[in-house]
């Protein structure tokens, strides 16, 4: 009878174990860091039995399909999202996102480097919280640099970064001058491309939303563009965003990239790159303006409205973005991949700043970054390489498109230009922006 | 033979089976048509996912705001060229390895199975495999190819995308072709060929009088099913160019895609579909035309 008694209870007890745990399913991008917080989920696991952690892990612009469709037609697949400051503000306005207030007193809140934490918010709320934050700036290989008696200034000109390019590059020597993003997409190259166009000193759309794209500071800069991938870039840049790029700079196969601060870290790292004791770090170049020359992002952590799980979604997110979670990839990964760019004590930690020599620059770089003057000239947006408008998909994918036509001698400077304004003109009428 | 094909013929006093596949009618009457008006309803209307506020009918909005795009008119084009080229290279290709294989040589079976595994291979591998393996400029076999040769290597999707579209598509659908034209060679006589090689025939003659009219019907058939699967050819244009660069191999699937899924506006995505609806079934006519006219061609010559 004992027994009996025992064995029921038993099978009670570890059967409601089994209901009371919950499993959450998490969307998120294929970029280095997410892959070293999903191999770290084990310890997340460790701590809350009860949550069990489903990943589904996709390139950024596959990631992006998914969740933005998922979310819009309500259909409740993923209980955390990895989202940007591009979808955050407008997601929130759309009451698709989860509020995030009442965070533990230990998150500390105040610790969230300040452009990122208005980066993530509506209205003064918060609707994400940041995973990891970046800016953009170019990395260069000092051995080179040093052959040919070349210095880098702390912040270069587009005019110096322009000649460095001609005088490095040698392709038989397996070096590119350069390595820009050439695959289109408004997160691929026109991320790195408006930058470009804003220190040349051009903006999207001016004070009464009429587009730009035929403007002559467009032409410069996307001129300027077009010659350096074509002439002292690798081949086949039509097909190679982020992290193509990060694989052929890592290789030692380019002098020179401009890219997001989140790939130091990886470059840095012997176990990562084959040239990690080479790499120089300075600011994004500029042109006419240090306006809008380097960018802001933040991939951050959200939890759908149509989650049924949000209290357990809601620890994840908090553990994942945690102080707790930096200081254990510092010690299990090395302090030189611990994620950037999110919390002031992560930059005053003096294991940071000795393992990340690049700690400085992506510092200055994100606080400098202000989204609401991307350029010389006013505009009507928010923004630094994106415009903070639900339509900015479609027009800087298509627009993209129309420069990599151009890379690839398609349509020549002035047409594919051309093509792409009247493409946009069409998109903001339809979209009821222009009469 | 006769026998088996008349006999479910001639049996008036046979129970109607309508009521056992009625079920199975409705199920696919649903699951066929109610998508397809879905899709009409919707063209007709603004959907956007990402404007929840901002939705209802705009009657023709949607039609004229593709009629008047030039994309729109750039990915009919470039539709036809692909399907147009790809039937051409399939037919030419599939024609001269069917003659060939039509012989008899030594590990024939073998050969055969190997020509035609591409045709297994899914679209989206075929993809990644020609243009990361084959046609990468800096790690693809082509380009090794052309670098041992001391020639530059070529950047094949961004230099000729369309043909490299239309070589990664034929090279999956000449086994098809292939396939269907062996078996049509295989039911020409003998004695017919050789009668002509006795009234001394030049292998060109008995090729032009003897084989092609004797595949006229096969060629048609392939023609008309080839056609029908090219237009919808989405994977290997998405997994390899995206539509570009610039709108080289955009057509109207990836098109559709890009307004549903791109640019989320699902009122305009569906109004592509009911022109692809309408454009397979313009092509369909002329194509079932040009073949009934072959059928009767075929007939009358044999009488």
């Amino acid at each position: 009878m004992r027994l009996w008694k025992a064995l029921f209870i038993g099978t009670g007890l570890s059967l409601s174990a089994a209901l009371a745990q919950t499993t959450i399913t998490i969307a998120t991008v294929n970029n280095p860091d997410m892959v070293t917080m999903q191999k770290l989920s084990g310890e997340f696991e460790k701590k809350y039995p009860d949550i069990k952690l489903n990943w589904v892990v996709l390139p950024e612009n596959e990631l992006r399909q998914k969740v933005t469709t998922d979310i819009a037609t309500n259909a409740g697949s993923y209980d955390v999202l990895t989202i940007g400051t591009y979808e955050t503000p407008i997601w929130g306005k759309n009451g698709w996102l989860v509020e995030l207030s009442g965070l533990p007193a230990s998150y500390d809140l105040e610790d969230v480097l300040k452009p990122v934490r208005a980066g993530l918010s509506y209205q003064g709320k918060l609707y994400a919280l940041p995973f990891y934050a970046e800016s953009s700036m170019l990395y260069y290989r000092k051995d080179l640099f040093a052959a040919k008696k070349l210095t880098v200034p702390a912040q270069p000109t587009w005019t110096q970064a322009i000649s460095w390019a001609k005088q490095l590059h040698n392709p038989s020597g397996g070096v590119y001058g350069i390595c820009l993003r050439g695959l289109p997409g408004w997160g691929e190259n026109m991320a790195f491309i408006t930058t470009l166009v804003n220190t040349y000193g051009g903006r999207w759309f001016d004070e009464n939303w009429k587009p730009q794209i035929n403007s002559p500071e467009w032409k410069r800069a996307i001129g300027q563009y077009v010659e350096l991938v074509t002439k002292y870039g690798p081949p086949g840049v039509t097909g190679n965003g982020f992290t193509e790029n990060l694989t052929l700079m890592s290789e030692g196969k380019c002098a020179m990239w401009i890219d997001a601060t989140v790939a130091a870290g990886y470059l840095a790292n012997p176990k990562t790159s084959k040239v990690a004791d080479k790499i120089g770090f300075a600011k994004a170049p500029v042109a006419v303006t240090p306006n809008g020359s380097h960018w802001l992002w933040s991939w951050a952590l959200a939890i759908p409205k149509s989650s049924k799980k949000v209290d357990a979604a809601k620890t994840f997110i908090t553990w994942a973005t945690s102080k707790e979670y930096i200081e254990l990839v510092g010690n299990t990964q090395g302090w030189v991949s611990a994620p950037p760019g999110t919390r002031y004590s992560t930059y005053n930690n003096p294991n940071y700043q000795k393992a990340a020599p690049f700690a400085k620059v992506v510092l200055d770089s994100i606080n400098t970054a202000d989204p609401t003057k991307p350029t010389l000239k006013p505009v009507p947006y928010t923004g630094i390489q994106f415009v903070g408008i639900p339509e900015f998909q479609a027009i800087g994918t298509q627009v993209g498109q129309f420069i990599a036509g151009i890379v690839a001698g398609k349509a020549s400077l002035d047409d594919g230009l051309n093509q792409a304004q009247a493409a946009v003109e069409k998109l903001m009428k339809e979209a009821g922006y222009l009469k | 033979m006769t026998r088996a094909l008349a006999k479910p013929r001639s049996r008036p006093n046979q129970p109607s089976t309508l009521w056992l596949l009625g079920p199975a009618m409705l199920v696919l009457i649903v699951w066929t048509q109610i998508p397809f008006l879905l899709t009409i309803y919707h063209s007709f209307r603004r959907f956007d996912l990402l404007n929840p506020e901002r939705q209802g009918y705009v009657g023709i909005g949607n039609f004229v705001s593709l009629l008047t795009d030039t994309i729109f008119w750039t990915s009919i084009g470039n539709t036809l060229v692909l399907v147009g080229a790809v039937l051409v290279v399939t037919i030419v290709l599939g024609l001269f390895l069917a003659l060939l294989f039509y012989q008899d040589f030594p590990g024939r079976a073998l050969a055969r199975t190997l020509v035609i595994s591409p045709f297994f291979v899914m679209p989206v591998v075929s993809a990644l495999i020609w243009k990361n393996m084959l046609m990468h400029p800096v790690y693809g076999l082509f380009a090794w190819i052309a670098q041992s040769l001391g020639q530059k290597p070529v950047d094949w999707l961004a230099t000729y995308p369309m043909q490299s579209i239309v070589a990664m598509v034929s090279w999956q659908w000449t086994p098809f072709a292939l396939l269907l034209i062996l078996t049509g060679l295989q039911s020409l006589s003998k004695e017919q060929l050789e009668a002509a090689k006795m009234d001394g025939a030049s292998p060109w003659q008995e090729f032009r009088y003897i084989i092609v009219p004797h595949l006229a019907q096969t060629l048609s058939v392939v023609v008309m099913l080839e056609t029908i699967f090219l237009l919808t050819i989405f994977a290997e244009i998405y997994a390899s160019t995206s539509g570009g660069p610039g709108l080289a191999t955009t057509t109207l699937p990836y098109l559709i895609y890009l307004k549903a899924f791109a640019e989320y506006r699902i009122g305009v995505a569906a109004a592509g579909a009911v022109f692809a609806v309408i454009l397979a079934n313009i092509v369909a006519v002329f194509v079932l035309r040009l073949i009934g006219r072959n059928l009767q061609t075929a007939k009358g010559g044999m009488a």
